[in-house]
């Protein structure tokens, strides 16, 4: 059984999947908070490469993304930075990032290159399954998950289609809407986590407007994980030293979780 | 040989095109694809687009032999096709008209856009209040500051104008803001694209809209010459104008394409927004084509003088196109752009855009190195009021 997976087979367990931008605001502040972040309770760490046309991201990552570029950070430079990270933290690493980044890099090449580094998993908001088919496959012959997202307005089809060709978990994500930090939960969310339910015999994480420890209880009771991205990325902006509200925000979160009987 | 139709059921022009975009909008391409295949077919919808296009646009426009224009060159004969003269004064609003009659028929009331040069942006505003819609404009801001005319224009038309202060603040920023407003409000909204770029089925929608330029040319050289153009010359920033003219002649292959990208600063300076001649296959915007990118794959900066070619990217049939031979693509720099510019304007009393006036200034230098027999068609794809500003700058004048 590979990483990403043993992560789901803890019994009574939501996996608290943590999203951070490589580079931001630093490089060091990077290898710093995925080891908080490892140590306070997340499951598996999402470390994006920068792009300069995040699509998929609110004004939150978009920034985070911007200040990485200007600060030099590239494909290598997050490859070199995983494989530092994987040798120092025992969580599964993921990274996120845009196709045009991976196409340039070579897919095989870059599946190589995650290999070296540690990597455990690829998710690519751009690449819907109708174009990931070659990437899909390459990242199957390194071991490597390749994770489809699933959107509110999926179809029944579609719903089919990702639970068919994701590895590792499918990504659910819970508004409309691009990434960032949002005060309520969507009301629909559980009828679409039932929707993916009733075909997938995947686990199920949300992401996206996910801020609070009570929204990552509540989608406890319906889902087999949370992922935070933008609200971290907010918490080291303030405070990308010692990185205390970090640590504090994931211990919170990680005990909300843990409340929650599944 | 025949070239095949495409793009093909995947929405790929061989390698190029596709769908690399969000989850949450593959169901709403899908609807969009449906819905246009329907009205494909539908002569009532095409007989509302003729009709419209021709009391509302000004359809058909002239194919004017440039008499002046080609003594200057002494070479092959120089015709425009004035697609300056339509309503608005571009090209543009050949596909606003037409996607927003399809948006109407969707029942979608919210209308977004987005404009570089600003003239898809008025021309989106203009069809919305046609037809009872809501617009709302990304535009970047440091075109919002060159083109400030054109953003007056899209205020009084009722739009609402939204400034990008993202990334190079210019048409490719604008692009990824009015993606994210559809992401968001994907239900409501319909997202009126521009140019043939974007992921499938923009690309061959936008075409088959603006192939009306293209037809009607080929009409008119008929009649006026008897036969078909040795060149056909259009500029490219996405590449709907060039598309446009191009597509209904892909199988004459007599009828030689060139494609005329802005060299900007130069090409050796990076600051250029010519695609297919110094970049690479890459995905942008949802679509695989070529794209101007630095060697990690980050999307570059781009400069043009003419705000309607600022783009590091460019329709994916171009780029098909480029790969078959079809098509040949050039780059023109800024001085030469401002050079045809007033060259048009003093040999035919024409004030050509900024982008056509690239077009323009190749097919001078073509001309002269032709015979007389030659025929060189130059799609005229807008007028050049909206650069006045920016010329009078360029040729250190004052207003």
């Amino acid at each position: 059984m590979n990483r990403i997976a043993s992560v789901f087979t803890k019994p009574n367990h939501t996996a608290f999947i943590s999203y951070v931008t490589v580079g931001y605001p630093s490089i060091e502040a990077t290898l710093k908070v995925v080891s908080i972040l490892a140590n306070s309770g997340c499951d598996i760490i999402e470390l994006g490469i920068p792009f300069s046309d995040p699509i998929a991201d609110g004004v939150t990552i978009q920034k985070a993304s911007f200040h990485a570029l200007q600060n030099g950070v590239t494909p290598k430079v997050c490859l070199e930075a995983a494989k530092k990270l994987s040798r120092k933290v025992k969580t599964p690493l993921v990274f996120m990032t845009y196709f045009n980044l991976v196409f340039n890099y070579g897919l095989e090449e870059f599946c190589d290159a995650c290999v070296n580094s540690g990597i455990d998993g690829l998710i690519i908001p751009d690449l819907p399954p109708e174009e990931g088919s070659e990437l899909e496959l390459i990242a199957q012959n390194h071991a490597i998950d390749l994770i489809y997202l699933l959107a509110p307005t999926s179809t029944e089809q579609r719903i089919q289609l990702v639970a068919q060709r994701s590895r590792g978990f499918i990504y659910l994500v819970s508004v409309t809407g691009v990434t960032g930090a949002r005060d309520n939960l969507p009301p629909n969310l559980e009828d679409f986590v039932t929707r993916v339910r009733r075909v997938a015999s995947q686990p199920l994480c949300v992401g996206f407007g996910i801020s609070t420890p009570r929204q990552a209880r509540q989608i406890a009771r319906i889902a087999d994980g949370v992922i935070v991205g933008s609200r971290i990325i907010q918490l080291m902006e303030s405070d990308s030293e010692v990185l205390t509200q970090v640590q504090d925000f994931t211990i919170k979160l990680r005990e909300a979780l843990d409340t929650v009987t599944t | 040989m025949k070239i095949k139709e495409l793009p093909d059921f995947h929405g790929y022009f061989e390698l190029f095109g596709g769908r690399f975009v969000p989850e949450t909008l593959i169901p709403a391409l899908d609807e969009l694809e449906s819905a246009y295949k329907e009205v494909k077919n539908a002569p009532s919808f095409w007989a509302e687009f003729d009709s419209l296009s021709h009391d509302y646009a000004g359809r058909p426009t002239p194919l004017y032999f440039a008499q002046r224009l080609t003594e200057h060159c002494g070479g092959a004969q120089i015709f425009l096709k004035r697609e300056d003269l339509l309503h608005t004064g571009a090209h543009k609003i050949n596909n606003a008209l037409g996607q927003g009659l399809l948006a109407k028929r969707m029942e979608k009331r919210r209308i977004i856009a987005e404009t570089g040069a600003g003239q898809h942006g008025v021309a989106a505003a203009t069809i919305c209040a046609k037809l009872g819609l809501e617009c709302i404009v990304y535009m970047g801001e440091k075109d919002i500051h060159r083109q400030a005319l054109n953003v007056f224009r899209m205020k009084l038309l009722g739009a609402e104008v939204h400034p990008v202060s993202s990334g190079s603040k210019t048409l490719k920023d604008a692009i990824n803001e009015a993606i994210r407003d559809w992401v968001t409000n994907v239900s409501d909204t319909y997202y009126l694209l521009g140019s043939v770029v974007g992921p499938h089925p923009y690309p061959v929608m936008v075409r088959d809209f603006q192939s009306v330029i293209g037809k009607e040319a080929k009409e008119q050289i008929l009649h006026k010459c008897g036969r078909l153009p040795d060149y056909i010359i259009a500029c490219v920033g996405g590449g709907s104008n060039a598309i446009g003219i191009f597509h209904p002649f892909v199988n004459d292959k007599d009828v030689k394409f060139i494609g005329v990208e802005a060299a900007g600063r130069g090409i050796k300076t990076l600051q250029h927004a010519a695609s297919l001649v110094a970049g690479k296959v890459g995905v942008l915007h949802g679509a695989k084509s070529y794209v101007l990118q630095d060697d990690a794959g980050q999307i570059r900066e781009t400069h043009s003088i003419a705000p309607g070619l600022d783009y590091p990217g460019v329709g994916p049939e171009h780029s098909y196109y480029k790969a078959i031979g079809r098509a040949t693509y050039v780059a023109v720099d800024d001085n030469a752009a401002l050079e045809a510019f007033q060259l048009l304007c003093q040999t035919e009393g024409i004030i050509p855009a900024l982008e056509p006036a690239h077009a323009i200034s190749y097919a001078v230098k073509m001309a002269s190195s032709l015979d007389k027999e030659q025929i060189i068609v130059v799609n005229l794809s807008g007028r050049g009021d909206k650069d006045v500003d920016i010329v009078v700058r360029a040729l250190g004048m004052e207003l």
